[in-house]
Parts: C-alpha cells; sequence; structure tokens
C-alpha cells in the first residue's frame, strides 16, 4: 500500500492493543452461536454478499438478454431472472444491507452500549434471514418463480405454476428477522444509551437507525399476512384476490404497497444517516441542520406511510384517491429536498478531504437526488399514467435504491472498515472503484430514463427494434458497473492480510465508536467513552 | 419531442408540456445542486486558503426558506397536473365505445359495428374513441404511448381510457402489466386512419352484425329472454331501458345501473338483488365468456338508446355513422 493516502491522519501508537473481539472462541462454533452483536454483524455482512452476488448475477442475465431485441434467453428463464433478482436484492440484500451489518455493528457502540438489548434475538434474527434465503434458493433450484418481485394477484395466486410457495415462504421468515432487528434496535436506542448520550446527541446514522426501525415494525407484519393470503389462495382457493373466486385483485395491491413503498424507505433511510456521518467527518465541521435532519427523516418515515396509492394510478382507483395520494407523494418529497439542501450546506466552509468513503457518499447524494426529482414526475398521476409500469421507473427506483442506498453502503463499508478490521485498504484503488461505480450507474441507468419516454414497457423479454441502441448502451454500462462492484471484494479481502493496521481513529473523526480500539474489544469499551454532542468538529478528538 | 417519440392525440401535448416542464425544472434543481457542490468542493478542499469563519454556524432561517420554497413549488405542480389529469379521465360526450378484452397474450378488440380484430386497433383520426376492457385471466395493461394514455386491465371488473387521435399512422400500444410467458409479445399498433380510409376499411371487413345485434341473439338463445322477455311467465325485471337508470335493491341501498352493474348482475346475480323480486336468478359464472358479456351489456344498453334516452354510442351501427 502505496503513498500514506491522503486523509489519513497519523497518530501516536494505541497504548496496548487490546483484544479484539476476533481474539475470543475462533471455533466456528464460536462464530455461529456467538451472541455478539459485531460477530453477528461480520455473519450478516457475509451472507447479504453472497445474496447480492446472487442477485447480480440474476441482473446480469438480465442485461444480456437485452442485448438483442428478439432477447438472448427463453422466455421463461428471463422471467424467472428478472423475478429471482428482485426478490434477493430487495429482501435479501437492500432492505437488511445497512442495518443488519453496518447498523448491528455500529449501534451499541455509537450509543456507548455493550452490546443490543437482545443479543440472542440478534442471532436468532440472522438465522430466519438464512433460512429465508435458503427457502429462495429453494425456489431457484426447483425450476425458480416467474411472478415478478411483487407477486401481483390473480397471477401469483392462480396463474402461475412455478415455485411460488418457496419463494413467498423465504419472504415471510426473513419478514420476521427484520421485524425482531427492528424491535431490537428501537429498545436498544430507547433502554441503553449510555449517561449523557441524550436523544439530541444521537449521530444522524442512529436516528436513521431508529427511524427505519419503527417502520420495520409496523410494515413488515402486513407484509407477512399479505403473503400469507396469497398462499391461502393458492392452497385451499380462499377467495381473497381472484375476482373469479369472490376476491379483489386491488385489495392485493393497497396490501402490498403499504408494505412496499415504506420499504423504499426502509432501503434508504439507513443510507440518508450514514451519508451525514461520511460527510461531516471529510469537512470536518458539523453537519448543517442537525434538527432538521432528524425531524426529516422521521417526517419521512411518518409521511412514507401515507403515499402507498402512488403505485396504482393506473390500477382503475378512484379518480379522487389518486389525488389524494398524489398530494402525499408530493408532500414526502419535502424532507428528501431539505437533506439534499443540508449536505450540500456541510460542504461550505468545511476542510473537504476526498477519501473513498467521502467520493461515496457524494456519489450517493448526487444518484439520489437524480432518483429523488424523477420521483416527483411520476408523483404526478397524469404524468405517471404515461410512464407507469416503463423503463422510466425502473431507472428512478433504481437511481435512489442501487446508485443511492448502495452507494452509501459501500461508502460506510470502507468508512468503518479500519474500525470493523483493523486494516486499511489502498485508497487509491478504493477511489477509482467509486468514480468508476459512479459512471457506470449512470450508463447503465440513465438511458433507461430515455428507454420509458419512448414508452418500452418493464419485465419485457424481448422488444421492438428502436429501442436496441439504448440498450445496449444499458448493458455497457452494467460491465463497468460489475467491475466497480467486484473490485472493492478484491482489494477489501486483500487488505485482510497485507493491509496497514489502522489506527483507532485513522479519520480524525468524533463518533464514540473512534474512542475505541479498532477492532473493538469484545464489551465495545475498555473505558467508556465520553459522549458529547454530535459530530463536535469544532473541538479536539479525543 | 417528436424526435424520441410522437405526438399524436389531443392530451399528448398536454401531458408533454407539464412533463418537460418538469424535466426543465429537476434539471434546474440538479445542475444547481451539482454546481455548488462542485464549487464548495473545490473552494473548501482541506488546505485551501478560503476564509472558514462561523464553520459551524446553523441557520434556521435558511432552513425554514429551503422547506417552504421546494413546498411551494410542489404545491403548484400538485395543481397543474391536477387539470391534466382530470381531463385524462373525462371522454367527450359522445366518444365512440370499442371494446377490448385482454387475455394471455392477446388484445381482442371488437368495434361497436361487430368488426374484430386482434392486436390492432383501426380508428379514425379526429374521433374521441373510449375503450372499456376487462381481462379473462390476470390483470393486463393497455398502454399506448404516442397518446400518452394507459389504464390497467382488470379481470372481473371494466375500466376505461380515452383518446381523441390527431395524426394518421401506426402507433403501437403495449401490454405493461406483467401477466406471465409471452407478456413482450402482447403488442400491436393503433392505426389511425383518415376518416374516408377508415370508412374504407370498414366496408372492406363487414360484421354480420353490430354488438348489440350480437348481444340480442344471445339474450334469447342463453334464456335470458325466457325471464326477462315481455311475455316471460316468470317474475324478473324487465331490462329495457335499464342502463342509467337507478335501481333499489332488496337490501334498501341504489345503485347505478352501468356496464360494471349489468355485468356483475350476470355473473354474480345475488351480490345485489333487485327489490321485489325473489332471487332465483342463476349465476352465469364460467359459462359466458367476456366478449358475450359485453355483448349482452350493449344489447341492453341499446334497449335504453330506443327507450327514452339519446342514442348510446355503443349500440349505434358503424355503418350509419359514416
Ligand atoms: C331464471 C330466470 C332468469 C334468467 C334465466 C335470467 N335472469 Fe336476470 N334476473 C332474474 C331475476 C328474478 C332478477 C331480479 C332479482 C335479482 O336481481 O337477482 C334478475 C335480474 C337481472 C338484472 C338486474 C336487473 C335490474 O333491474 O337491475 C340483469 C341485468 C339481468 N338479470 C340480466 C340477465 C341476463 C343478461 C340473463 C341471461 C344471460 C339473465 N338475466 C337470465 C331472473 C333471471
Ligand atoms: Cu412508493
Ligand atoms: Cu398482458
Amino acid at each position: 500500500m502505496s503513498a500514506i493516502d491522503a486523509g489519513i491522519v497519523p497518530q501516536p501508537k494505541p497504548e496496548s492493543a487490546a483484544p479484539s473481539f476476533y481474539s475470543g472462541d475462533q471455533s466456528l462454533r464460536g462464530w455461529l452461536f456467538t451472541r455478539d452483536h459485531k460477530r453477528i454483524a461480520i455473519l450478516y455482512t457475509l451472507s447479504i454478499t453472497l445474496f447480492f452476488g446472487l442477485g447480480g448475477a440474476a441482473a446480469a442475465m438480465i442485461r444480456y438478454d437485452l442485448i438483442v431485441p428478439s432477447g438472448e434467453l427463453a422466455t421463461e428463464v428471463y422471467n424467472k431472472a428478472f423475478t429471482f433478482h428482485g426478490v434477493v436484492m430487495v429482501w435479501f440484500f437492500l432492505l437488511p444491507s445497512i442495518p443488519v451489518t453496518l447498523g448491528n455493528f455500529l449501534l451499541p457502540i455509537m450509543i456507548g452500549a455493550r452490546d443490543l438489548a437482545f443479543p440472542r434475538i440478534n442471532l436468532f434474527s440472522w438465522y430466519l434471514f438464512v433460512g429465508g434465503g435458503a427457502f429462495v434458493v429453494a425456489a431457484l433450484w426447483a425450476g425458480g418463480v416467474d411472478t415478478g418481485w411483487t407477486f401481483y394477484t390473480p397471477y401469483s395466486t392462480m396463474f402461475s405454476n412455478t415455485n411460488v410457495y418457496l419463494a413467498i415462504i423465504g419472504v415471510f421468515v426473513t419478514g420476521f428477522s427484520t421485524i425482531f432487528t427492528g424491535l431490537n434496535f428501537i429498545v436498544t436506542t430507547h433502554t441503553m444509551r449510555m449517561p449523557g448520550m441524550t436523544w439530541m446527541r444521537l449521530p444522524l446514522f442512529v436516528w436513521g437507525l431508529y427511524a427505519v426501525s419503527v417502520v420495520m415494525v409496523l410494515a413488515t407484519p402486513v407484509l407477512a399476512m399479505t403473503l400469507a393470503l396469497v398462499g391461502l389462495e393458492r392452497v385451499v382457493g380462499v377467495g381473497v384476490f381472484d375476482p373469479a373466486l369472490g376476491g379483489d385483485p386491488l385489495l392485493f395491491q393497497h396490501l402490498f404497497w403499504f408494505y412496499s413503498h415504506p420499504a423504499v424507505y426502509m432501503m434508504i433511510l439507513p443510507a440518508m444517516g450514514l451519508a451525514s456521518e461520511v460527510i461531516s467527518c471529510f469537512t470536518s465541521r458539523r453537519v448543517f441542520g442537525y434538527k432538521f435532519m432528524t425531524y426529516s427523516m422521521l417526517a419521512i418515515a411518518v409521511i412514507g406511510f401515507m403515499v402507498w396509492g402512488h403505485h396504482m394510478f393506473v390500477s382503475g382507483m378512484s379518480v379522487y384517491a389518486a389525488m389524494v395520494f398524489s398530494l402525499l407523494s408530493f408532500l414526502v418529497a419535502v424532507p428528501s429536498a431539505i437533506k439534499i439542501f443540508n449536505w450540500t450546506a456541510t460542504l461550505r466552509k468545511g476542510d473537504i478531504r476526498f477519501t473513498a468513503p467521502m467520493l461515496y457518499a457524494l456519489g450517493f447524494v448526487g444518484l439520489f437526488l437524480l432518483g429523488g426529482l424523477t420521483g416527483l414526475i411520476l408523483a404526478a398521476p397524469a404524468l405517471d399514467e404515461f410512464l407507469h409500469d416503463t423503463y422510466f421507473v425502473i431507472a428512478h427506483f433504481h437511481y435512489v435504491m442501487v446508485g443511492g442506498s448502495v452507494m452509501a453502503y459501500l461508502g460506510g463499508i470502507h468508512f468503518w472498515w479500519p474500525k470493523v478490521t483493523g486494516r486499511l485498504y489502498s485508497e487509491r484503488l478504493a477511489k477509482f472503484a467509486a468514480v468508476l461505480m459512479f459512471v457506470g450507474f449512470n450508463v447503465t441507468f440513465f438511458p433507461q430514463y430515455l428507454l420509458g419516454y419512448e414508452g418500452m414497457p418493464r419485465r419485457y423479454h424481448s422488444y421492438l427494434p428502436k429501442f436496441q441502441e439504448l440498450n445496449i448502451i444499458s448493458t455497457g454500462g452494467a460491465v463497468l458497473l460489475a467491475i466497480s462492484y467486484a473490485l472493492p471484494v478484491l482489494y477489501l479481502l486483500w487488505s485482510l492480510r497485507y493491509g496497514k493496521r489502522s489506527p483507532p481513529n485513522p479519520w480524525d473523526a468524533r463518533g464514540l465508536e473512534w474512542q475505541t480500539s479498532s477492532p473493538p474489544p469484545k464489551e465495545n469499551f475498555l473505558h467508556p467513552p465520553v459522549p458529547r454532542e454530535a459530530y463536535a468538529y469544532d473541538e479536539p478528538a479525543l | 419531442m417528436s424526435a424520441l417519440l410522437p405526438d399524436a392525440s389531443t392530451m399528448a401535448p398536454r401531458v408533454d408540456v407539464l412533463f418537460w416542464y418538469m424535466i426543465g425544472l429537476c434539471g434546474f434543481v440538479a445542475v444547481g445542486i451539482f454546481a455548488t457542490m462542485i464549487y464548495f468542493a473545490l473552494k473548501y478542499r482541506a488546505g485551501s486558503k478560503a476564509d472558514r469563519t462561523g464553520k459551524h454556524k446553523q441557520s434556521i432561517g435558511v432552513e425554514v426558506t429551503w422547506t417552504l420554497v421546494p413546498f411551494g413549488m410542489f404545491i403548484a405542480v400538485f395543481i397543474w397536473s391536477l387539470f391534466v389529469f382530470a381531463r385524462l379521465h373525462s371522454p367527450p360526450a359522445g366518444a365512440q365505445t370499442v371494446y377490448l378484452v385482454a387475455k394471455q397474450w392477446m388484445w381482442k378488440i371488437q368495434h361497436a359495428g361487430g368488426q374484430r380484430e386482434i392486436n390492432a386497433l383501426h380508428v379514425p383520426l379526429g374521433e374521441p374513441i373510449r375503450l372499456v376492457m376487462i381481462s379473462q385471466d390476470v390483470i393486463h395493461s393497455f398502454s399506448v404511448p404516442a397518446f400518452r394514455v394507459k389504464q390497467d386491465v382488470l379481470p372481473g371488473t371494466y375500466t376505461d381510457l380515452w383518446f381523441t387521435p390527431t395524426e394518421t399512422g401506426r402507433y403501437s400500444f403495449y401490454c405493461d402489466q406483467y401477466c406471465g410467458l409471452d407478456h413482450s409479445r402482447m403488442i400491436g399498433d393503433v392505426v389511425v386512419m383518415a376518416p374516408a380510409d377508415y370508412a374504407r376499411w370498414l366496408a372492406k371487413n363487414p360484421a354480420p352484425e353490430n354488438v348489440a345485434a350480437r348481444g340480442a341473439a344471445l339474450f334469447r338463445s342463453r334464456g335470458c329472454s325466457g325471464c326477462h322477455g315481455a311475455n316471460a311467465s316468470v317474475h324478473a325485471p324487465d331490462l329495457d331501458g335499464l342502463y342509467g337508470r337507478t335501481v333499489h335493491l332488496a337490501d334498501g341501498s341504489t345503485v347505478i345501473a352501468d356496464d360494471r352493474y349489468i355485468h356483475d348482475s350476470i355473473l354474480l346475480p345475488d351480490k345485489q338483488v333487485v327489490a321485489g323480486f325473489a332471487p332465483i336468478m342463476p349465476s352465469f359464472e364460467g359459462q359466458l365468456s367476456e366478449e358475450e358479456i359485453l355483448e349482452l351489456v350493449a344489447y341492453i344498453k341499446s334497449t335504453t338508446a330506443t327507450a327514452h334516452q339519446p342514442p348510446s354510442v355503443g349500440s349505434e351501427s358503424t355503418h350509419e355513422r359514416h
């Protein structure tokens, strides 16, 4: 690792390196039955990385298919690929990503606690997660599912003859893992804060995790119930959703989006908190508008529950209902706008260091901005009636969820990597990957906005020849994107062995997690940390 | 922006103006924010000599401003979009009805005059067209990007959509709601023809009967007339002139007899029983296809036209029109 990469602050050697949480029981048992939130976070990181690989492989198949108008793959293979891609990426990567990995690792440390409130439940959540994932992989093994991740009825209940059961059981089980994690985080934040760590001193990352936990606990049971009904209709023909049995297919959509719109915010809220940590650190200044940042996250969590109807403007819902949902969807954009402005303002008068995590965080802000703005277009039913279910929507939510959340997640991984592993990685490669990811992402998904405007519908295995050029560009971008995702895996693994050892606070950051050694000891702190205002960059580091 | 997509209906330019206004606004905001970020990034890069007094200052005034300004802008756009949206849902009076039945994986279309087509829809230039749509199986979605319209097509319920084409030519329509294996093959063309060409097309494709006449034949052959006919011995309501009337139900409520009500009366007769009648009507669930039900509905509508109301378009023969 060359050049002491800009941004890393040289520090005196830590007193006596305390035994880290890795040094305890090294056996497989010691890991699989651990109750240490840090070890569980690592178990989760390994599992979601695996799922990201699987979901990414499905995405690669989709982009490969769309190179030619007639489709390179067999139709049913394509349909199963996009279903698997959606199911895995939403429930087994994006939703859990930041909370169960970085959140699990950092939440207790950031509030000065020894562990989460319920360490055993935390471990149990991981088993549920992996168990749910096993069902989904089994569904793939048994031949796949072709309903799309949205499981729209009556297709999913009465028409599809693929392995819908296995898939919904998988999602159902994983839902419980989400609920337990949410409960655990809520209780932890309420009861385990160290003396002096008041609510208004909490880092925004903790606020983001708190807001997302509330959403998880309130929304996920609705999904579980809905999927259970889909299952019942499939087995015993209970007429809930299929009109041929006296059901109402729109009921499914209402229930599903009542969960799934908040789920979108489950993916973005922790990312918002995370970006604030990184941006504040590398500008060495307080986050601009800390209070507005917290209130806006809470506002998003609350209003986010009232906008689900914007997924159904063309479903045949009443015109008046559509108007109300449209208004609320515009309103929920206000707190997001506040956040963008505050991040921008945080740069002002800062001492900006362009480290890899900072590049990721800025990339997050940029892509989230582009995704959010196009969301406003879709919030107007008159425009949604034109763009709904086209590639415009695909581009929109990939900007928010992949451009936004995944960039933030990787920013977080780079930011806390030295803390979690005690090693430094190659800044140069990391910066290159961040820039490549930003470029690759835009090359992949920007053309999809144009495709959507021209009318190309989503979930099409084959398409009219006029859409080919843009599809080829998009597939080319996907190649860049794939490289940019593979790179961090390589250099981060490399750093585990060959990376320089990290001091406790390599970035000169202020959160409590930087007051303990890297990696932290099993009990998180050897000496109690000193809580202060969040982002006390106007005071020296401790 | 005809470079990317033609504007081929009366609504298309209205939708487009709103769309490009939004793109302009979003572009302006995005460029503004990116420019500011880059400016700050350069000016305040670590080690630069820029003035940093008041570095950690916060400002409620600024926060409130940038909360209220977007709020106001969003409300303005919201109101504008409502007007466009309301128009998209108010078909002009006298729109010509075309019936559409979607099934895995094709679109079956029937004109009021009885002409049938599959995966194609011929319409005359400048005439408002109203599609009455239903699905025989799963949810589909009928989308014509060049007209900027789209509507999901549901099983068990009618939905509708209208447009007035303003430009002759062929415009693709797509199924936009994933509906199974050959979802991506559920595409076709709307063919907009000059009125004279359209008349020629109709003449080349004569239909033996119009939709309502087919419905009348079904009404007799399926035994409806045995109960509902004028000489029936069974006590059943007279359906002449039913369409559009207020019906009093046995449970005390009232309902307007529209397409959906008649559809449900045939398939789920026990759901809404007419006051004063015994619920003896059998369900025709599984015995009539959605197309046949559409024909029956058109027939019942046509009796309204002759009974008391201005002629309903769905019942009129297209041949008379031109
Ligand atoms: C066995 C006799 C019988 C047959 C056959 C029958 N109906 Fe009926 N129908 C009734 C009776 C009785 C009612 C009123 C009670 C109710 O609403 O169920 C009724 C009600 C209706 C209504 C609602 C009328 C209103 O005033 O609101 C419609 C529409 C209708 N039938 C259409 C049909 C059609 C179309 C067919 C043929 C496919 C048909 N019926 C066959 C007996 C019959
Ligand atoms: Cu939504
Ligand atoms: Cu379809």
